[in-house]
């Protein structure tokens, strides 16, 4: 017993420093994009510790800058929150990719680790998986630094302070520059490319057409059914041609 | 603090977490079919492209197409130093440096 607990008290130290270090990135662009929100959410009349509540509860950036412009715009509750989960249902496709990973897990931990689903660290961590040296434990922690980051950066934002100058050290460019690395890892091969492309055409020509992030969705589920009919017109046309 | 606003933070709460949630929940427990996993395979690379392509090429509300934006002067160098080094912090660094010398000096 005291073995057992002993190497899972090891196993968790060395997931917290590494799920740490892992999630600089998104921690800072989450700085800049939540001093930003927090700034926005106080001028809209939130107190801070309104807030760290959306930030904690929600933990969604685009749809709480949504929720803001709404709540400002005078909305009622219902058509906000409506909104919030067509903002946010892309979740469900990352939430799915992850779940590959995330077998043998407790679904303690899989509830704890489902709140901390974001784009970034789906990206970050999906990439991470790939590698043999990724293992829920450090998904899990990467996504609860992140998610402080966050709570934290809007809540100082909320006492009014833009502690960081707009635009200094590029700082906004963070999470475009982290999205482009994490992307090129994820094309390890053709048909990732031809799926990549028929995803960013779509989505690019659907976010001119239709208002809101639907393009996303639509788009990636599209491109991914795609790439697996192609796959497997390509297999059925080498086992034709064998014949 | 009003109790329309605890209200609204929940229900945004709510319907935000139930779509993270459900496929993890379900989809680990399960052996999922060969084609499931290549589609899941797949979503990564759609997501990502679908992500930022539309964040650097477009801008404003209604969207419009607009490729003089310091974030596609970026972009183009920033995938060569991705694609080379294929390092994380290297591409991040790099991107931050270039985009803070391409606002203050071009923009």
């Amino acid at each position: 017993m005291q073995i057992i607990s002993t190497g899972h008290r090891i196993k968790w130290w060395a997931a917290i420093k590494d799920g740490v270090v892992a999630a600089w990135p998104i921690c800072l662009g989450y700085l800049a994009i939540g001093l930003a929100f927090g700034v926005i959410a106080q001028k809209a009349g939130l107190h801070p510790l309104e807030i760290g509540l959306m930030s904690v509860m929600v933990y969604a950036g685009s749809s709480q800058f949504i929720a803001i412009s709404m709540l400002a715009g005078g909305s009622a509750i219902v058509p906000i929150i409506v909104t919030t989960f067509m903002v946010n249902l892309r979740h469900l496709l990352m939430s799915s990719s992850l779940s590959i990973y995330l077998k043998s897990v407790r679904s303690g931990w899989l509830a704890l680790y489902a709140y901390g689903v974001t784009d970034e660290s789906f990206a970050l961590n999906l990439a991470r998986f790939r590698n043999d040296d990724w293992d829920w434990r450090r998904a899990l922690v990467l996504n609860h630094t992140t998610n402080i980051a966050w709570i934290g950066s809007t809540i100082a934002g909320g006492f009014g302070g833009q502690f960081i100058p707009q635009g200094a050290f590029g700082i906004d460019y963070a999470l475009i520059a982290m999205f482009i690395c994490l992307f090129i890892f994820h094309l390890r091969g053709n048909i990732y490319i031809l799926v990549a492309i028929i995803a960013g055409g779509l989505a690019v020509g659907l976010s001119l057409l239709i208002p809101g992030n639907s393009y996303i969705i639509i788009s990636s589920t599209i491109a991914a059914t795609l790439g697996v009919l192609f796959r497997k017109f390509q297999l059925s046309r080498r086992v034709e041609g064998k014949d | 603090m009003a109790a329309d606003y605890f209200l609204l933070v929940l229900g945004m709460g709510i319907v935000t977490y139930i779509p993270r949630l459900i496929p993890i929940l379900f989809l680990s427990q399960r052996e999922l079919p060969r084609w499931m996993v290549e589609w899941l395979d797949y979503i990564p690379a759609a997501i990502l492209s679908a992500l930022i392509f539309p964040a650097i090429l477009t801008s404003g509300e209604p969207r419009i197409f607009d490729i003089t934006r310091p974030e596609v002067l970026v972009a183009i160098p920033t995938f060569i130093i991705a694609v080379k080094t294929r390092s994380l912090a290297g591409t991040v660094i790099f991107g931050m440096f270039l985009y803070w010398l391409v606002e203050k000096f071009f923009f």
